[in-house]
C-alpha cells in the first residue's frame, strides 16, 4: 500500500463548482475531496488552484530521430513542470509515426519515463508525404485516436477527402496543419509591412485560410470530424466560427505564442522567433482571443518544438521553425491570454482531453473516484524564464526577458507527484 | 559608430557625415601615391558567402589605401564546406584578432547575428534582399558629385525593376528619401513587395509615364531566375516594358542622370550601351566605390588619427 497524499487548502475548480478544499489521493485515484483531510504526505496548495492536469494536443517530443533536441523523457519532464499529465506526441519523427511499431515505441518510451501519458498521434499519409494513406485502421486498433501530418498540410484535396471518409468509418479525428504549400515557398515570416522592410519572403494568411476553408467544406460533405491545429489568423477564426454555427464536427486550437507574440519580433533577426505558422499581427491576436472567449477555439496547445542551439544559430531563412512551449504555456496564457482561470482550465485540460479522446482519465472534475491526474498552480506568481534552467533539452524559448504570470507548483500523475514545489521529482 | 549594417541605423547625420568624409578620401585617391597610414595595424576580414566583383575588390582596395591588413575568407576552400557553423567560423577569425568583418551573405540578418558573436565591427556588404548600405552611400555620393547638391530635396528619383528582391533598392529608398528626394518605384506588381504603403515612395507600373519627369533614372538588374519563378512571363516582355531603350533615352530630360549598380544585363534592363547616354554615371559609381568604402572603414576603425601624410 503506497502512502496517501493530501493536497491542502487549494481552490478546487470544476466545471460547475469552485471551493477551497483538500484533495486526498490514495494509490492512483482521488479518494476524497473535503475539509481537514489527513494523509501520509501533505502538499501545501494555499493560494493555489487545483484542477485536472493539463493535456497538450501538440507536442514535438523528437524521439525517435532527433534526440539531440529532445527525448520523450526530457519532453515529459518539461510537460510535468508545465502542469501537464498527458501529451499528444506529434508524428513528424524519424521514422514517422505511420506504423504500429513506431507508435508502440513512442508509447513505451513514455511509460518508461513515467512522467505523463504520452499519447502518440498517427500520420494521415505514409511518411507524411501526402501521397497515399497511412494504415489508419491498424493504427486505430493500436489505440491511436488523432491523426495528422503536422509540419505539412495534406495538399491533395482528393486524398484529404478520402482520408476524412476513411476516418469517419474508424471513429477517429483528423487534425490538419493548414498551409497551402505553393503559397509559402521559402517563407520566413508573416507577409506584412515588416517582411517588406526586411526583404524576407512572406507567409500570407491566405495560405492558412484557403486550407481551413477547403477542409471545412470537406467535413461538410463527408460528415467526418476534424481538428484544426495552431490557427493563427483572423479569418481562420471567422471560418471556424461559421462552420461551428452550421453544426459541423470541428474543433480548433491556438498556441500560447500566437496569443502573445507578434511578427515585429522578427526584426531582431533572431531565429528563435521563427515558427510555422508564423507570428502574426496584433489584429490577429485580438481575433484569436475573441475566439477563445466565444468558444470558437476549443483548446490551447503548445506546438512545443525543441531545436538544438546550433540549428537556431543559423540564418533566418535556414533555421528550422518552432519554439519551446510546455514549461511556459500556463504563465503566458494567464499573463496574456485574457481569459478567466476557469476558461484556461477548460482550454488546457477539459476540452483537449475530449478532443484526444482520453477523457476517461484526463480532464475530469476533481472528485472522489477519478484517476489522480492533477495540476496545482499559483495563478498570481510572476516569474521570468531562464532558458538554461528549463527541463527541455533545448533552449529555444522566445520568452526570455518577458514576465510570465502563473506557475505550476505541484503536478500529480496517476497518483504520484511528478512535480513538488516547482521541482521535478524524477 | 560601431557597425554599418543598414541605412536606417546610420541615420541622416551618419549618412551626411560619411559623404563629407568621402570627399577627403577622393582627394587621397587623386594623389600620385594614393595611400595613407590611417589604419596601420588594423585588420579587416572579408567574409563573402556570395559572389561579388566590385564590392569585394573595392573594400580590399579601400583597406589597402588606408594601410590596413586584410584577410580574405574564401568560402569554397574554407571549413564552412566541412560543416563548420557560421558562429564557429566568426569566433575562429575573431580569435586571430580582427577589427572588422565585411560580410556578404544570401540570408537576411546575418550581419546582426554575427555582431552578437564577435566584438569586431560589422560592415554589411549585402544581406539577402535586405540591405546594401555601402552601395547606397556610393550612389548618393555619385549623385551629389554630379549635381553638386548637398541634399536631394526637389529631386525626383525613379528606381526601376526588381524592387522585391533588391537590397540595393531597400538601402537606396532609405538613403534617397533621408536626403530629401522624392522616390518613385517603377515595376510590375509582381516585382514589388506585397505592401509598400508604409514606405515614403510613390509607385508606377509604367516606365513611359514617368520617364520624362525624373532627374535620376536608377535601373536595377533583373535576374533571369525571376522568369522561372513566374514573376515575369518572358525577359523580352520585361525588357519592352521596363528596359532602357534608345527611344526612352530620348524621352529623358536633357540633364537626367542614368545609374545602375551593376552587373548589367545587357539586352534586358539595359538595351543600350551606357556610353550612349549623355549623363550615365555608371562608371562614376564604380570609381567612387573605393573612396566611399575608405570613408566607412576610417569612420569605424580610425582612432582620430590624421588622414594626412604618406604611408
Amino acid at each position: 500500500m503506497s502512502k496517501s497524499v493530501v493536497i491542502k487548502g487549494g481552490t478546487v475548480i470544476n466545471r460547475n463548482s469552485q471551493e477551497v478544499a483538500d484533495v486526498k489521493i490514495e494509490n492512483d485515484c482521488v479518494t476524497e475531496v473535503g475539509k481537514n483531510l489527513k494523509g501520509d504526505i501533505h502538499l501545501d496548495a494555499s493560494g493555489c488552484i487545483v484542477s485536472s492536469g493539463f493535456v497538450d494536443l501538440h507536442a514535438h517530443l523528437r524521439e525517435p530521430g532527433k534526440e539531440e533536441a529532445e527525448t520523450i523523457e526530457t519532453g515529459s519532464r518539461a510537460g510535468a513542470l508545465g502542469g501537464y499529465t498527458a501529451l499528444v506526441a506529434m508524428p513528424n519523427t524519424d521514422p514517422p509515426q505511420d506504423s504500429v511499431a513506431v507508435i508502440d515505441f513512442v508509447r513505451e518510451q513514455g511509460k518508461r519515463a513515467g512522467l505523463v501519458d504520452v499519447v502518440p498521434s498517427g500520420c494521415i499519409t505514409l511518411g507524411r508525404q501526402g501521397e497515399s494513406l497511412a494504415p489508419m485502421a491498424e493504427l486505430a486498433n493500436a489505440g491511436v485516436t488523432l491523426f495528422t501530418d503536422d509540419g505539412n498540410g495534406v495538399q491533395d484535396a482528393a486524398l484529404m477527402r478520402r482520408a476524412l471518409e476513411y476516418a469517419k468509418g474508424l471513429g477517429i479525428t483528423l487534425a490538419q496543419h493548414c498551409e497551402v504549400a505553393e503559397l509559402t515557398k521559402g517563407a520566413v515570416m508573416n507577409e506584412c509591412s515588416c517582411c517588406t522592410d526586411l526583404g524576407l519572403p512572406g507567409w500570407p494568411a491566405i495560405a492558412e485560410e484557403l486550407m481551413v476553408f477547403r477542409d471545412i467544406e470537406l467535413v461538410r460533405i463527408t460528415g467526418a470530424s476534424m481538428h484544426f491545429l495552431h490557427l493563427s489568423t483572423m479569418r481562420s477564426v471567422d471560418l471556424v466560427r461559421a462552420a461551428k454555427r452550421d453544426g459541423l464536427a470541428i474543433t480548433a486550437e491556438v498556441t500560447p505564442h500566437h496569443l502573445s507574440l507578434t511578427q515585429e519580433l522578427l526584426a531582431s533577426y533572431n531565429p528563435v522567433f521563427k515558427v510555422n505558422p508564423p507570428l502574426r499581427s496584433i489584429e490577429d491576436i485580438r481575433a484569436l482571443k475573441a475566439g477563445l472567449l466565444d468558444g470558437t477555439i476549443d483548446a490551447i496547445a503548445t506546438d512545443h518544438a525543441p531545436h538544438p542551439r546550433r540549428d537556431k544559430e543559423m540564418s533566418l531563412d535556414m533555421a528550422p521553425p518552432g519554439m519551446l512551449g510546455l514549461e511556459t504555456a500556463l504563465g503566458v496564457v494567464l499573463a496574456e491570454g485574457g481569459c478567466e482561470i476557469r476558461d484556461v482550465i477548460a482550454l488546457m485540460s477539459w476540452n483537449p482531453a475530449k478532443i484526444a479522446r482520453i477523457d476517461a482519465e484526463h480532464g475530469r472534475d476533481v472528485v472522489a473516484g477519478i484517476k489522480a491526474n492533477l495540476c496545482v498552480f499559483d495563478p498570481q506568481l510572476t516569474w521570468s524564464v531562464d532558458p538554461e534552467r528549463l527541463a527541455s533539452k533545448s533552449i529555444n524559448t522566445p520568452y526570455v526577458g518577458r514576465t510570465l504570470r502563473g506557475r505550476v507548483r505541484h503536478t500529480i500523475f496517476k497518483g504520484t507527484a511528478t512535480v513538488i514545489d516547482g521541482q521535478a521529482q524524477k | 559608430m560601431k557597425h554599418l549594417r543598414s541605412i536606417d541605423e546610420l541615420g541622416l547625420d551618419g549618412l551626411t557625415g560619411l559623404l563629407q568624409l568621402t570627399d577627403h578620401m577622393a582627394e587621397i585617391n587623386q594623389r600620385p601615391v594614393p595611400k595613407v597610414p590611417a589604419l596601420r595595424g588594423r585588420t579587416i576580414a572579408s567574409l563573402f558567402f556570395e559572389d561579388s566583383t566590385r564590392t569585394r575588390l573595392s573594400f580590399e582596395t579601400a583597406a589597402k589605401r588606408l594601410s590596413a591588413d586584410t584577410m580574405t575568407f574564401n568560402v569554397s576552400t574554407s571549413s564552412v564546406n566541412k560543416g563548420e557553423s557560421l558562429r564557429d567560423t566568426v569566433a575562429t577569425i575573431t580569435d586571430m584578432g580582427v577589427d572588422a568583418f565585411v560580410v556578404r551573405h544570401k540570408s537576411v540578418g546575418i550581419p546582426w547575428q554575427i555582431s552578437q558573436w564577435t566584438s569586431a565591427s560589422i560592415i554589411n556588404a549585402g544581406d539577402g534582399a535586405h540591405q546594401h548600405p555601402t552601395q547606397a552611400l556610393v550612389d548618393c555620393y555619385t549623385i551629389r558629385e554630379a549635381t553638386h547638391a548637398q541634399n536631394f530635396s526637389g529631386m525626383k528619383i525613379a528606381i526601376v525593376g526588381d524592387i522585391k528582391h533588391s537590397r540595393v533598392a531597400r538601402s537606396n529608398i532609405q538613403a534617397f528619401t533621408l536626403l530629401g528626394a522624392s522616390v518613385v518605384l517603377v515595376a510590375p506588381p509582381t516585382l514589388l513587395p506585397p505592401d509598400v504603403s508604409h514606405w515614403p515612395v510613390s509607385v508606377s507600373h509604367k516606365l513611359d509615364e514617368i520617364i520624362d519627369k525624373v532627374d535620376v533614372l536608377y535601373m536595377l538588374r533583373l535576374q533571369s531566375e525571376r522568369m522561372a519563378q513566374g514573376h515575369v512571363p518572358t525577359l523580352r516582355e520585361y525588357s519592352e516594358q521596363y528596359g532602357l531603350t534608345h527611344k526612352r533615352v530620348l524621352a529623358l530630360k536633357s540633364d537626367a542622370i542614368v545609374m545602375h549598380p551593376g552587373p548589367m544585363n545587357r539586352g534586358v534592363e539595359m538595351q543600350i550601351d551606357p556610353s550612349d547616354v549623355k549623363n550615365s554615371l555608371i562608371h562614376r559609381q564604380v570609381a567612387n566605390g573605393v573612396s566611399v568604402r575608405m570613408a566607412v572603414l576610417f569612420e569605424l576603425l580610425g582612432s582620430g588619427s590624421s588622414l594626412g601624410g604618406q604611408a
